[in-house]
């Protein structure tokens, strides 16, 4: 039985949606638009000349191994921020949901990172795994591990997963301690009397209920890693060393906001744009297939 | 009769109070910008008919962007601080800024380019002599010696770089972890690297000729000091520790005893460092003959931002004239390290003696003048160079991780750059 409301006015429900529709315009909409507007310009930084080149900023992007090579940087970087963050928070939270005591103090403490804004969390693991001065650095080094990400890429992508991971976790927990607990203990307790393990309860009754919010997470996850993670870039490695951390959307930034070249920058947003329209589109149409609701 | 004489009375004193707000962007942070505040409030007391109010407005990246939506906005600052790598970028954006040159002559305000030291002034003047903006605060780079380390190890202070790299094998032999470091990659090794060895960065006169410059730093002398760099690198004798001056702290905690960076770094040196230090000139390639020829600066430069009203640019001509007194210049010169932008001001200093007590202060000087400058060592100015350093500093960075050759790096330098100047050019011209 679906409840509908139903307007007896004309305009009414349309008053009561312009609010939403004006910021979704103004702030989403106009700037998209500019955007791809600008894709097809060359413009100088002060915008006293502009020319219209076509495909001329694609075309560039394309011929470039640089930017090509940013698009499996970013598919490595996002997919292991996506994984990582998903599978620890799953696991963290199945462990907090069979906790008895201190219950809450637990969930407090992994809900907190949430807090930090990202450019402190990048800073906060710089500091941790500076090259010189940094804590874990001198136990790695302990270890005989040459810990240096100003030098080594590989080392670079670790550290910017690590802080971006960490950042997402406790917001991935909380969603999948709610779908923890919304599970029926009725279902658990029946499929234990019968006789099935820990894990096999775990992936025949619980991790099948949970998919809607796996998927879900999966989504905003992947969409994190695409562009909130330019903070935590931003504070520590600045896509570098060499071009090893570069990701599309600090590729755009960069370009954009500190080198002025906005052709260049808003080619790469548009097509950061597609990614993501595409990426979900097909995130939706494939992987919900397998969604149980 | 009587309403008259009030209005008349009233008028005058409205404009005698009516001061003209000359806004002044600017990226100096902590104790430079309590100088800068200073410096402002000391301008404003000498007149009354401009009041100077400078605004923080974050790093030089930030507060370019912040004038540059400013301007598309209608409300740009009267003047912006723009780091030196921006200057290409301003000037080509004519329409947006105002030639300092021109600002002083239609104020009437006298200028004389000569008064100017030419390695300073020269980095900003175009090929006509005019100079653009007005250097503000310039560095260069300097190469920064360790001294206790050095007596221990039983060696004298490197002069070249065969020097730095016998000295580097003992000191490694004797067990140091970090031998040498750097600050800002590619203003220490390619740009004052070229210039030091009186070898072009770019074909144009290191772009200053025009905008249809190319970059040339893939020659057998670059090659060649890259791939040094790279083999010390590898032998673990050079410690690369990023592409800003995050080299400093490695020197200044004594992690590293070997060290190049900017002049500007005397002062954090000057307060931290627990041991003997001195600043020399840059180490050179001793079988290069023109070498060491002179550095480059580093630094920004003050850029007069156009369509405001002529009364205004009275006022920036003004200040321009009261930044270039020489006892203005002097203070800032020896409160912030910063090298004076004036003869008579580096003349009064001396006089004052103040070298005496603080030789690291006058040696930026002499190696910006160690000799008249050529064509290739008066600067640079290549259009979009904060997209360019980047790209030669990702290209240095796969040489220091063993990644890359030095030859195919530098080529790849050139090439990539070469296709911004291009894009760069294209925006100029149209």
């Amino acid at each position: 039985m679906e409840k509908r409301v139903v307007f007896r006015s004309a305009w009414l429900p349309y008053a009561l949606l312009a609010p939403q529709i004006a910021i979704t315009i103004v702030f989403f909409f106009v700037p998209a638009g500019q955007a791809a507007w600008y894709s097809f310009q060359l413009q100088d930084a002060f915008g006293l000349r502009s020319e219209f080149v076509g495909l001329q900023n694609f075309e560039a992007l394309f011929a470039s191994p640089q930017y090509l090579q940013s698009f499996r940087t970013t598919a490595v970087f996002s997919v292991l921020v996506a994984g990582c963050g998903i599978a620890i928070a799953l696991l963290l939270a199945t462990m907090a949901d069979r906790v008895l005591r201190g219950a809450l103090a637990y969930r407090t403490l992994l809900i907190w990172p949430y807090a930090v804004a990202p450019a402190v969390a990048g800073v906060l693991w710089a500091f941790l795994f500076a090259p010189s001065i940094g804590i874990v650095t001198y136990f790695l080094r302990r270890f005989g591990v040459d810990w240096n990400w100003i030098i080594h890429g590989d080392q670079a992508m670790l550290l910017i997963v690590i802080a971006s991971v960490w950042k997402q976790i406790s917001y991935n927990f909380l969603f999948f301690l709610a779908g923890l607990q919304s599970i029926p203990r009725s279902l658990i307790e029946a499929a234990a009397i019968d006789g099935a393990g820990p894990a096999r309860r775990f992936w025949t009754i619980v991790f099948p209920l949970l998919s809607p919010t796996t998927f879900f997470l999966l989504v905003v996850n992947i969409v994190y890693a695409f562009f909130d993670t330019f903070g935590v870039i931003d504070a520590t490695t600045q896509g570098g060393p060499a071009t090893d951390t570069q990701i599309l959307v600090y590729k755009v930034y960069y370009d954009g906001v500190k080198a002025a070249d906005l052709g260049g920058s808003s080619a790469q947003s548009v097509i950061l744009m597609i990614i993501v329209i595409v990426l979900t589109a097909l995130q939706f149409r494939f992987v919900e297939k397998k969604v149980q609701y | 009769m009587l309403i008259r004489t009030l209005a008349v009375l009233l008028l005058c004193s409205a404009s005698a109070h009516a001061q003209t707000e000359i806004q002044w962007w600017h990226s100096m942070g902590g104790a430079l910008g309590e100088k800068v505040n200073d410096i402002a409030a000391k301008f404003n007391a000498s007149q009354k008919d401009y009041k100077l109010v400078p605004v923080y407005k974050g790093q030089y990246p930030e507060s370019m962007t912040a004038a540059i939506a400013a301007f598309r906005a209608g409300n740009a600052p009267h003047i912006l601080q723009v780091f030196e790598v921006g200057t290409a970028t301003m000037m080509a954006a004519k329409g947006a800024v105002v030639p300092v040159a021109k600002v002083m002559a239609d104020a009437g305000e006298p200028f004389d380019p000569k008064a100017y030291l030419p390695t300073v002034a020269g980095y900003y003047t175009d090929l006509k002599g005019n100079m653009l903006s007005f250097p503000f605060n310039s560095s260069s780079a300097l190469f920064y010696t360790n001294d206790d380390v050095l007596k221990k190890a039983g060696i004298a202070a490197p002069k070249t770089w065969k020097e730095v790299r016998a000295a580097a094998d003992k000191l490694k032999a004797a067990g140091q972890q970090c031998v040498y470091t750097t600050a800002w990659p590619s203003w220490v090794h390619i740009e004052n690297f070229s210039a030091w060895h009186n070898v072009p960065i770019g074909t144009k006169q290191n772009g200053m000729g025009g905008f249809d410059t190319q970059f040339t730093i893939n020659t057998p002398l670059h090659v060649r000091h890259l791939a040094m760099l790279g083999e010390m690198a590898k032998k673990g004798q050079f410690t690369y520790a990023g592409r800003t001056n995050q080299g400093d702290a490695k020197f200044t905690s004594g992690e590293c005893p070997l060290f190049t960076g900017s002049a500007s770094a005397q002062a954090a040196i000057k307060k931290s460092a627990k041991f003997h230090w001195t600043a020399h000139f840059l180490p050179y390639h001793d079988d290069v003959k023109a070498a060491p020829q002179n550095s480059i600066i580093g630094g920004a430069s003050l850029w007069v931002m156009g369509g405001k009203k002529p009364v205004d640019y009275k006022g920036v001509a003004k200040f321009f004239a009261f930044l270039s007194r020489p006892e203005v210049q002097m203070d800032f010169h020896t409160s912030t390290g910063y090298v004076p932008v004036t003869l008579a001001a580096y003349q009064l200093t001396k006089k004052s003696g103040f070298y005496e007590q603080n030789p690291g202060a006058e040696i930026t000087i002499k190696e910006l003048t160690n000799k008249a400058p050529t064509e290739n060592s008066k600067g640079l100015r290549f259009g979009n160079f904060v997209q360019g350093r980047e790209v030669i500093e990702e290209e240095m960075e796969a040489v220091f991780a063993g990644r890359k050759e030095a030859k195919a790096a530098l080529d790849d330098a050139v090439k990539r750059g070469n296709e911004i100047l291009r894009k760069f050019e294209a925006t100029a011209r149209n």
